[in-house]
């Protein structure tokens, strides 16, 4: 399936999209399939330090639990909180459905994603899409 | 045709309500005795503790409990109904006599705290299986403290960590194999330890290498499952041991799969340090929908001061008693001694098996896992070459080709009569069908399993769907349980207004 | 073997089937050196009528036609015969754990039914499906508060069990957990001022009994009070499920860890038992146990599965809620039936019986030696302090059959010559006077001097 290009990614199938010195993150199509129906998920509060590469959260379904991967450092200033009572959004439509709003520290960090094209030729040899 | 009346209906499947449906002001299945004593004022006696209400607790009548139960007891599958190919569960049978004892009057009345000189029948009954155990095991020293086997992972755990802090260096790891029950992991992590993966090799052991390269002074203990959960011997054992006392640590061996092993080997004999026993699997005492269980802890002489207290001694007046002087024990792990009714149905066991029939019992259940892996081999993908042992791990791979899953086709297995194998773990086996008959199958059970999972493996081919949408012979069929996570209702609540 | 079901020609039949010369070929795996080439040194093979026998005899050696004041943490209440005639069905006493829902309905609806009676019980929101027993369901939500919280470490009162209290100690020592104690004061209840200077920052509970060790009712709402303004949880544990009857549930707790021993397992030396947890919707997910949720199959007929699993051990491994997998699953069927047996009216007709035996006890025991903690409300268990040192009393009556009340030293020092007693509805008056008869008699006389222990000091 088709990536929007203007989101970076990550190899945990994290999306993030930035503007200016602010982001939004997200999981991805591919991340909300290899899970099945999504059940809960555990975001931190306004306020919290996420660190790049580090867990800021988890997402489960009935039976398994993924770990949520940083694609940045920064600030939380926004948590969706549709999602404590409609996980499944999520499923619906995970490339639109954001997690976790933030301030980034070092928006330098970003050139470590993967683009869109870079995510889906990953992507098609990860799981033989 | 004529109709049948609704009397000859089958009431199995009766859609028996919950018991507050039932409920009614008034109904009672209680009668207490006089009392001879005067009464009491209990609005003077508790004054604003005393509680006024006990809400929405049910009044019902004696035979609306046994109806209700007894509905509800016809809605589940039991080892007294068929075979439970569960791997690593052990899923045999559980022998009448051992409710009997357990339920004559001193065994099943006594009070921990009664004094020892009137429990030295219980004392006993420990001190017996306590012998059968060790003998058993090739260990030294044992504790039936712990409650079941995740709780003996934690006391034999605590056992290691004393161990090294008393040489100066409690050290920071335990190995844990990829193969593992995830008890083991869940276990280190609560006695303060991290977990580091330890990979298998293409013939499902441990790779011996990798635990060459893994293992250093900062790795206080492998926790070990022998044989593993694919069922298979770890032959390279005594490598494997060698390889952890050079470096001063600690092989716990998980004695989930013992039933491949008493009577044929003893790990203390293989370098085992520490394991657990269950003895709601090898031993014989029910499963009762999840438990009780009963993990005793055995070790060897190093870690005999660690056990937790007290340990049951001989004392110099012939007598049996509680020794609680232990300084270096690791404390307690539970109140009292321990789970002492699966400690009778336990015994009982070793008595009616003796030593020719607990040797037998592990022959057969070897016998019993290789018959089905025979008459599966070529129907099912079969990940390993390894021989098995009492267990034998299949996969789906060859009918995840038509889109059906291992849960897929053990919801089928529902259908045939049978309750599922394990399905998805080991987790190093995707899609895994893991298989453990024990030694309680005659050859017809297994041929009829075998059989059905050679229809099912047909219908794969030749009717997928009837697979996907099993099962179609129960109560109910594939329960939302993606509804129950999201908006988890976890009690009845009567209806409002 | 009698529990085997195959012929020599089956097993013939089977080694021919696999390619097997023999059965050694099987074992082959295991390298020669280890292999058993002897018998098990255990007992020989008896027949069913030589088991009996042997049990019996250890039965008799048990202490059977004795009389037991004992509580402390294990009680003597009357077993309604259906209990056993239910759990004994082979579909729910052979019946696995109910992972395959689909052919486990009837373990699943009657967890269900338990933790809803539970949470009637104990005032609380959500219940779990059985902890091993009172003591590590303490220990569990003492580490469940700390999750919660994110705080580390724990108050615990004096008055709350010994044996729960080592529990706690030993749960806590590997997780760095620190845990001061709060003594009691006169009344026998906890000392709110040593709480007060206990509680820090990091507090994430406080966790006390209710009846406590000594049968007394604590304060809760008044300890709850000093833990929620210091920001910690409040954990509440209960030993004695029948007090439940007529004693206000501690429904200011935020945790509830209980014994129900009480309601119709039997003493048996201990174990099993029946710890279950008990708490408030909004920290379920950090629950350890089994929980049993409703839902509805793909017909839309209700049905029961086991739910929020990713909790547990075998998907959160290293990061679980806990490490519990088996539980007490029969025995808290035996808690549903005895629950439904007594309901809403005998379960406070038998408290208040509890409740009279007691009193009776406390006032003729008051007669002749000091009954402690008197200020505060009690429910079937006291403490007697006597001149004479409780186990020479205990002897005494030990000739006649009576086991006497717990001595506390071993576990009180301060409290001198005291003993715990307890009485429930199975306590005849007669038992009572007797036990309270030969007290007297030792009392009156001059002190032994003796200090005689049973077991070797903890």
């Amino acid at each position: 399936m088709p990536y929007p290009s203007d989101l970076k990614y990550t190899k945990e199938h994290e999306w993030i999209k930035v503007d200016g010195a602010n982001a939004t993150i997200g999981i991805t199509h591919y991340a909300q399939e290899s899970l099945g129906d999504i059940v809960f998920v555990e975001l931190p509060k306004v306020g919290a330090e996420i660190t790049a590469g580090k867990t800021f959260g988890t997402v489960e379904s009935v039976k398994a639990v993924s770990d949520l991967y940083a694609p940045a450092t920064a600030t939380v200033t926004d948590v969706n909180g549709e999602l404590a009572t409609a996980p499944e959004k999520i499923n619906k439509d995970a490339n639109n459905t954001w997690m976790i709003k933030v301030t980034l520290k070092n928006p330098g960090e970003l050139t470590g994603l993967l683009s869109a094209a870079d995510y889906e030729k990953f992507v098609s040899e990860e799981g033989g899409h | 045709m004529k109709q049948m009346t609704r009397k000859a209906t089958r009431h199995v499947n009766q859609n028996e309500g919950l018991i507050f449906e039932k409920s009614s002001p008034g109904k009672a299945a209680w009668k207490l005795p006089p009392l001879d004593v005067p009464e009491v004022d209990t609005a003077e006696l508790l004054g604003a503790s005393e509680r006024k209400d006990l809400g929405n607790m049910p009044e019902v009548s004696e035979i609306e409990i046994i109806r209700h139960f007894t509905r509800l007891s016809t809605w589940n599958y039991a080892i007294d109904l068929g075979m439970y190919p569960l791997g690593s569960c052990t899923m045999k049978y559980n022998p009448r006599v051992n409710e009997v004892v357990a339920r004559l009057e001193g065994i099943a009345n006594g009070h921990p705290y009664q004094p020892e000189k009137i429990s030295q029948g219980a004392l006993r009954i420990i001190q017996t299986l306590s012998d059968c155990l060790l003998e058993i095991t090739g260990m030294d020293a044992i504790t039936l403290q712990p409650a079941a086997g995740a709780h003996g992972e934690l006391t034999g755990l605590l056992m290691v960590r004393a161990y090294h802090q008393a040489k100066g260096n409690p050290r920071k790891k335990i190995l844990i194999p990829d193969s593992a029950h995830g008890t083991n992991p869940a276990t280190a992590a609560m006695v303060g330890y991290s977990v580091e993966n330890l990979k298998s090799n293409e013939r499902g052991m441990v790779e011996v290498s990798a635990l060459e390269a893994q293992m250093n002074e900062d790795v206080a203990a492998l926790m070990l499952t022998n044989p593993n959960t694919l069922g298979v011997f770890e032959q390279e054992i005594h490598k494997i041991a060698e390889i952890l006392h050079a470096k001063g640590g600690l092989l716990y061996m998980d004695g989930a799969n013992m039933n491949a092993l008493v009577g044929k080997v003893r790990p203390g004999d293989f370098g085992v340090d520490v394991m657990h026993l269950n003895l709601h699997k090898t031993f014989s005492t029910p499963h009762g929908g999840g438990g009780p269980g009963s993990g005793p802890v055995a070790v060897k002489e190093p870690l005999e001061p660690f056990l937790p207290k007290p340990v049951v001694v001989l004392k110099g007046d012939g007598t049996l008693g509680f020794e609680y002087n232990r300084p270096q024990s690791v404390g307690r792990v539970r109140s009292f001694y321990g789970n002492f009714g699966m400690f009778v149905r336990a015994l009982a066991y070793i008595l009616a098996n003796g030593p020719d029939g607990l040797r037998q019992t592990t022959e057969d259940a070897v016998l019993n896992a290789n018959y089905i892996r025979k008459g599966l081999e070529g129907v099912y993908d079969l990940p390993y070459a390894t021989p098995s042992m009492h267990e034998v791990v299949f996969s789906d791979k060859v009918q995840a080709k038509k889109g059906v899953k291992t849960m897929d086709i053990a919801k089928r297995l529902i259908d045939y009569g049978f309750h599922p194998y394990t399905t998805a773990f080991p987790l190093i086996v995707p899609g895994a069908l893991m298989i453990e008959p024990t030694e309680s199958e005659g050859k017809e059970e297994m041929d009829l399993f075998i059989e059905a999972m050679k229809s099912i493996a047909q219908e794969v081919e030749e009717d997928p769907q009837t697979v996907l949408d099993a099962p179609h012979t129960t109560r109910v069929s594939r329960l939302d349980e993606t509804a129950a996570a999201r908006k988890p209702v976890l009690r009845w609540r009567p209806r409002q207004g | 073997m009698r529990y085997l079901p195959k012929s020599p020609a089956d097993r013939k039949a089977i080694l021919e089937a696999i390619g097997a010369g023999s059965i050694d070929d099987l074992f082959a795996p295991i390298p020669a050196q280890y292999r058993l080439n002897r018998d098990l040194k255990v007992p020989r093979q008896m027949a069913e009528s030589e088991i009996v026998d042997w049990f019996r005899q250890r039965s008799k050696e048990s202490g059977l036609e004795y009389t037991s004041f004992l509580g402390a943490g294990a009680y003597m209440h009357y077993r309604p015969v259906i209990i056993d005639a239910l759990i004994s069905r082979g579909e729910f006493l052979t019946a696995y754990t109910p992972y395959q829902a689909e052919i486990s309905q009837g373990t699943l609806q009657a967890i269900f039914e338990f933790q809803t009676m539970i949470c009637e019980l104990t005032g609380m929101e959500v219940a779990n499906a059985s902890m091993y027993d009172g003591s590590t369901a303490a220990a569990e939500a003492a580490m469940m508060a700390v999750r919660v919280t994110g705080r580390n470490s724990v108050v615990i009162a004096k008055s709350v069990h010994p044996e729960y209290r080592e529990v706690l100690a030993t749960y806590a020592q590997n997780q760095g957990l620190p845990v001061a104690t709060a003594g009691y004061a006169e009344t026998g209840r906890l000392n709110l001022r040593e709480v007060e200077q206990a509680i820090t920052a990091d507090t994430a509970c406080v966790l006390i009994q209710s009846p406590n060790f000594f049968g007394t009712v604590e304060d809760v709402a008044a300890i709850a009070e000093v833990a929620h303004k210091n920001g910690a949880l409040l954990v509440v544990s209960i030993a004695e499920a029948v007090s439940l009857g007529i004693v206000e549930p501690p429904r200011e707790a935020d945790i509830v860890a209980m014994e129900a021993q009480s309601f119709g397992v039997p003493l048996g030396f201990g174990g099993p038992y029946c710890g279950v947890i008990a708490t408030r919707e909004k920290f379920v997910r950090q629950m350890p146990g089994r929980l049993v949720g409703q839902t509805t199959d793909r017909n839309g007929k209700r049905g029961f599965v086991l739910t929020l699993a990713t909790r547990e051990q075998h998907i959160r491994r290293e990061k679980a809620t806990s490490n519990i997998c088996t539980n007490q699953a029969l025995v808290a069927l035996m808690v549903n039936i005895f629950m439904n047996v007594y309901g809403k009216v005998g379960l406070r007709e038998l408290a208040k019986q509890n409740l009279a035996k007691t009193a009776y006890a406390a006032e003729q025991f008051g007669k002749h030696a000091e009954v402690l903690f008197a200020r505060a409300p009690r429910f079937n268990e006291f403490a007697v302090r006597t001149t004479e040192d409780p186990y020479v009393i205990n002897s005494r009556l030990l000739g006649h059959k009576l086991v006497g009340g717990l001595p506390l030293k071993k576990f009180y020092p301060e409290l001198g010559n005291a003993a715990l007693w307890c009485c429930t509805e199975m306590t005849t008056r007669s038992a009572i006077d007797t036990a309270v008869g030969l007290l007297a008699e030792s009392e009156a006389e001059e002190p032994s001097g003796e200090h005689v222990v049973e077991e070797v000091a903890r």
